[in-house]
C-alpha cells in the first residue's frame, strides 16, 4: 500500500471540502478500496473516512411507500432490517448474499453503488427497482447513474448520502456465485413495478449491469418463469473469462431469471 | 498531517486500553500482531477471502486485514487471545479441541471468532446448512470442514448452556 494521509471528518461539509484536495478518496467499509490499495491498483493521496458520519448516514426509513437507506448502512444491516424485509423482501435477500458474514458486517451500500463493480449485486437491484441515488449535490435516477465498468454519473467530490427504493409489486433476486470470489458470475433481479417489468443482469455484461429487454417484453403480460422458457438470451456483449464463456453466461441468465421469478411469485 | 507521518490511535483490545503511534497504512491485523504482539490472529491471504484474520469489533466479526487500525479509534476489539477466561478455554475453543476441528490450526482463530459471532447473531441451535453458509468467508486447507461444522454445532450448544447457567445463577 502506498502512503496516504488519513482524515476523519465529522460533518458532510468537511468531508466535501477534504475531497477537493488532490486525489483524495472516501473510505466507507473499505472492503473494496483497501484490497485495491493493497494490490497497489489505487494510490489515493488521502483517505476521507466516513466512519464518524455513520450515525448520520445510515439507517432505514419508510418513505412514500418504499424504503430509503442511508449510504453507510452495511449489507448485513440491510439484510436484517425489519422495514426492508417487510416492504421489499427481495432487497433484504439480495443483501444477505453479498460476500460472507464478515464482509456484510463492514461493507456498505453506498460504497458498493459508488464503486459499480460489474459483478456487484446492488447495481442490479437499483436498476430493477428504479431506485434514486441521493447525493450531496442532487438526485440521480438509477437508469442514468450506472454508466459502465466501475463508472457512474458521480462527479468529483460528490458523496452518496442515501438511496430510495420504490416498493415493487413483486421482486426476486438470484445469483450464481463465482466459486472463488463469491461475486455474481451471473445475478438477475426481476421486478414488477409501476414503470413496468424490469429484468436486470449483473456479473455478465461486458459493460456492467444491463436490462434484459427480451425477457421484460415476454414478462409484461405474464410475470412468471413459464413466460420466458422459450426466450433465448444472446451471448453478444457478454463476458467470457476463465470462469465462464459468454454462451454459458447467456444460458445462466435464463436459469437465474426463472429462479428469481419463482422467488418473486411465492 | 503529511504522508509518511504517524498518528496516535487508541482502542480497547481484549478489555485493555491500548494506544500506539502508527503509520495510517497499518492494518488492524498488523497493529494486533506487530504492535501488540497478539499473534493469534493470522494472515492467510491478501484478497480478504480466507478469514484467518477474523476478530470482533464492537461485537461484530470482521476481517482485520481489511480495516485500518486508525479507523478503529475508540472501538472495542476482541481477538482469539481474549476468549478464554483465565485458564479455562471458551466453550467454542473446547468444542474445536473435543471434535478435532483443526489440523494445522492456521485457520482456527478465525474459524472460532466467526463461530462465536454466529452464535451471538443466531442463537445456540445451528443446523449444518446454516453453519456451512456462515463459514463462507473462512477457508481451511486441511480439515475438509466436516469436523469444523461438528465443532461449531457442539460449541454453540455449549455456549447456550453456559448462558443458561449464568442466567440461572
Ligand atoms: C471477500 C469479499 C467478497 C465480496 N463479495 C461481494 C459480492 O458477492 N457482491 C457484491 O456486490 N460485493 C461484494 N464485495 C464487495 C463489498 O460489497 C464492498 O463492501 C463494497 O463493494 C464496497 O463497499 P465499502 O463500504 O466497503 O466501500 P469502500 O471500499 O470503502 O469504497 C469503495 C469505493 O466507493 C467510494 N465510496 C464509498 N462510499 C461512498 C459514498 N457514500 N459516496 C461516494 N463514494 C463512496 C470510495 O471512495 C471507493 O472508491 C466483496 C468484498 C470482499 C472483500
Ligand atoms: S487474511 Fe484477512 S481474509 Fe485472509
Ligand atoms: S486446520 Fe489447517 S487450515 Fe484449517
Amino acid at each position: 500500500m502506498y502512503a496516504f494521509t488519513y482524515q476523519r471528518p465529522t460533518s458532510l461539509d468537511d468531508a466535501m471540502a477534504m475531497l477537493g484536495d488532490g486525489d483524495a478518496k472516501l473510505l466507507a467499509g473499505g472492503h473494496t478500496l483497501l484490497p485495491t490499495m493493497k494490490q497497489r491498483l489505487a494510490a489515493p493521496s488521502a483517505l476521507i473516512d466516513l466512519g464518524a458520519l455513520r450515525d448520520q448516514l445510515s439507517g432505514v426509513t419508510e418513505e412514500a411507500g418504499g424504503v430509503t437507506i442511508g449510504a453507510m448502512t452495511r449489507h448485513g444491516e440491510v439484510a436484517e432490517d425489519p422495514i426492508v424485509k417487510r416492504v421489499i423482501p427481495a432487497l433484504a435477500a439480495m443483501a444477505s448474499v453479498v460476500g460472507d458474514p464478515a464482509v456484510r458486517s463492514r461493507g456498505t451500500m453506498g460504497g458498493s453503488v459508488a464503486n459499480n463493480d460489474p459483478a456487484a449485486d446492488y447495481p442490479a437491484a437499483c436498476l430493477a427497482l428504479g431506485a434514486t441515488i441521493r447525493t450531496t449535490k442532487r438526485q440521480i435516477a438509477a437508469a442514468d447513474y450506472f454508466t459502465g465498468l466501475f463508472e457512474t454519473a458521480l462527479e468529483a467530490g460528490e458523496i452518496i448520502t442515501a438511496i430510495h427504493f420504490p416498493k415493487p409489486e413483486k421482486a426476486g433476486y438470484e445469483k450464481f456465485r463465482n466459486p472463488a470470489s463469491r461475486y455474481a458470475m451471473v445475478g438477475v433481479f426481476v421486478a414488477k413495478t409501476a414503470e413496468g417489468v424490469r429484468v436486470t443482469v449483473t456479473g455478465a455484461g461486458a459493460n456492467g449491469v444491463f436490462r434484459a429487454q427480451d425477457f421484460e417484453q415476454a414478462l409484461a403480460a405474464n410475470f412468471s418463469a413459464d413466460a420466458i422458457k422459450a426466450v433465448k438470451m444472446s451471448p453478444d456483449g457478454l463476458n467470457s473469462d476463465i470462469h465462464a464463456d459468454a454462451v454459458y453466461r447467456a444460458h445462466l441468465i435464463g436459469v437465474m431469471a426463472r429462479r428469481a421469478l419463482d422467488k418473486a411469485n411465492i | 498531517m503529511g504522508s509518511g507521518e504517524t498518528m496516535l490511535v487508541a482502542m480497547t483490545v481484549n478489555g485493555k486500553a491500548v494506544s500506539r503511534d502508527v503509520d495510517p497504512r497499518t492494518l488492524l491485523v498488523q497493529f494486533l500482531r506487530d504492535n501488540l504482539r497478539l499473534t493469534g490472529t493470522h494472515v492467510g491471504c491478501d484478497t480478504s477471502q480466507c478469514g484467518a484474520c477474523v476478530v470482533h469489533i464492537d461485537g461484530n466479526a470482521v476481517k482485520s486485514c481489511t480495516i485500518l487500525a486508525v479507523a478503529c479509534e475508540s472501538s472495542a476489539v476482541t481477538t482469539i487471545e481474549g476468549l478464554a477466561a483465565g485458564g479455562t478455554l471458551h466453550p467454542m475453543q473446547e468444542a474445536f479441541r473435543e471434535h478435532h476441528g483443526l489440523q494445522c490450526g492456521f485457520c482456527t482463530p478465525g474459524m472460532i471468532m466467526t463461530a462465536v459471532d454466529m452464535v451471538n447473531r443466531r442463537g445456540p441451535d445451528l443446523d449444518e446448512h446454516t453453519i456451512r453458509e456462515d463459514l463462507e468467508g473462512n477457508i481451511c486447507r486441511c480439515t475438509g470442514y466436516h469436523n469444523i461444522v461438528k465443532a461449531v454445532a457442539a460449541g454453540a450448544q455449549a455456549m447456550g448452556e453456559t448462558a443458561f447457567k449464568q442466567a440461572a445463577e
